[in-house]
């Protein structure tokens, strides 16, 4: 507990740090563009696929679930429709982008700490937290929510071509049911979520690589630890956002 | 001029700098030695804040460097250059990206003359044609090199090497060490460095310090080093067999 307590604080103390001034505005926008690059745009071919596969799965799952002829066949679009804007499109692609993202951060800031590249930093007088943890919170926090809307849309796709290659229910039934009850609110509820995951994804795994130590096999660890913790945090939040926008 | 009065640092319960006293001048290259574990690394380290040490002081010329606040210590890094001892390149930068970043960060200077001190710094570390290479595509000497440019890019007044001849042979070895010195001489740097190659210290040992088990034992030059009463010394200078076949040989 007392060791828990202690991480939680060197973490905040870390992002007093990360959410300083940056030193020049010109260096963290270069920066900022290259981390966007390589956290959200290299993520969206994972992404696409999942989104595809996994709509066009829940579809088939509510259309084989709906049996009694009292129900509407258009219940099925509207089912994948709040499937994938309530839960998979923040919360399972967020966990995908904690394996994928959050590895991908812990290792290249370890792998820079053990190899004396922030003590260099450091060394010159630079804040090494601000210019390598604060452009990929910012650029994760800011772009992952548009990500979610592609997962969402493309899930959407999915759903409509195992309909076009089955037949299971008519393409009028699908789209129907996608426009039945449709809440805006749920777009926003989804798009903060994914911010908030995106945020606890990107510090939770930079907190990790920070402080890496014992080499090669440390920064392993450290990666492991980071995609453990940001999973687990992001469940927590999930549930804590939900409380709070939609009860 | 840097001066340590009195330095300790402790790592929990290991005692690592044990009232280490020293000063270190201008236009010579000062050299820590002492075995694996001996404390050099932490003394370099503390030297340069990148330890924060328990006791003790650590001068700047007229500055008290190890309880600056956190700004003006930083104000003062601006004024060091540090070789680290696996050269601490950053891997996402090629050679001339590596050389710029400070200059970047600190000066207001135009893409053209960053460039012409870019070229001035691999010029001045004898390297060509490596300015768009990659950290990787480097030998380990070229890497120290570039590490050299780094360090010297904003014109420190201070140089801090970490083991600079750590996994190169002996005749890149006597070429960086010469390097070194031409630099410190040149720009009258107060040049630090941490070593325990005995070819290091025969070659630019003005001033020498053997730290052992924490303590500084012994203080001298590259003169009177092979004639010292230090017993842990004289194990340290004379432990391979070649330097134990050159001391029969004086002792003869």
């Amino acid at each position: 507990m007392k060791q828990t307590l202690g991480l939680v604080g060197k973490y905040f103390l870390l992002m007093k740090i990360v959410f300083s001034k940056p030193e020049k505005t010109k260096i963290f926008r270069k920066q900022f563009f290259t981390d966007t690059e390589k956290l959200v745009i290299d993520s969206i071919p994972i992404i696409a696929v999942i989104s595809l596969f996994i709509g066009a799965v829940i579809v088939i799952q509510t259309a084989s679930n709906i049996e009694s002829p009292l129900i509407p066949k258009m219940y099925v679009g509207y089912m994948a429709r709040e499937s994938l804007i309530l839960e998979f499109c923040s919360t399972m692609v967020a966990l995908i982008l904690a394996g994928k993202v959050g590895s991908n951060i812990a290792s290249e800031i370890g792998s820079m700490r053990i190899s004396e590249q922030i003590d260099a930093m450091e060394m010159m007088g630079i804040n090494s937290a601000n210019y390598l943890i604060l452009p990929k919170i910012a650029s994760a926090t800011i772009f992952n929510p548009l990500l979610m809307l592609m997962s969402f849309i493309l899930g959407l796709v999915g759903g409509a071509m195992i309909i076009m290659f089955t037949g299971i229910i008519t393409m009028n039934q699908y789209t129907e049911g996608l426009q039945y009850a449709f809440q805006f609110y749920y777009i926003v509820y989804s798009m903060v979520k994914m911010a908030v995951f995106s945020f606890i994804i990107t510090s939770i795994s930079a907190f990790y690589g920070y402080y890496s130590s014992g080499g090669a096999l440390g920064v392993g660890r450290s990666g492991t630890k980071a995609i453990v913790v940001s999973s687990v945090t992001i469940l927590i939040a999930n549930l804590v956002i939900t409380q709070l926008m939609l009860n | 001029m840097i001066k340590a009065i009195n330095v300790n640092k402790n790592f929990g319960e290991q005692h690592v700098l044990k009232d280490i006293s020293i000063e270190y001048k201008p236009g010579i290259c000062s050299l820590i030695i002492g075995a694996s574990g001996s404390g050099k690394t932490v003394l370099l380290k503390s030297l340069v804040g990148l330890h924060d040490i328990d006791s003790g002081e650590i001068w700047y010329e007229g500055t008290q460097f190890d309880n600056l606040p956190f700004k003006e210590k930083k104000h003062l890094r601006k004024e060091i250059g540090m070789l680290f001892q696996g050269s601490a390149l950053f891997d996402f930068a090629t050679v001339e990206d590596n050389i710029r970043f400070p200059m970047d960060f600190f000066t207001d200077w135009s893409e053209d003359q960053k460039m012409d001190r870019v070229n001035f710094c691999l010029a001045r570390v004898n390297l060509k044609n490596v300015n768009k290479l990659y950290p990787n595509e480097l030998s380990g000497g070229m890497q120290k090199r570039v590490g050299i440019a780094r360090a010297i890019a904003l014109n420190p007044k201070y140089l801090f090497c970490d083991e600079p001849n750590s996994g190169l042979d002996p005749q890149t070895s006597i070429l960086i060490d010469q390097l070194i010195l031409e630099i410190t001489q040149e720009y009258n740097i107060t040049t630090v460095i941490n070593t325990h190659d005995m070819n290091s210290v025969m070659e630019i040992g003005d001033q020498v310090g053997f730290i052992y088990k924490g303590n500084l034992l012994w203080e001298g030059n590259k003169d009177n080093i092979l004639t010292s009463n230090c017993k842990e010394l004289e194990e340290f200078v004379f432990a391979s067999g070649m330097a134990k076949k050159v001391k029969q040989y004086m002792n003869a």
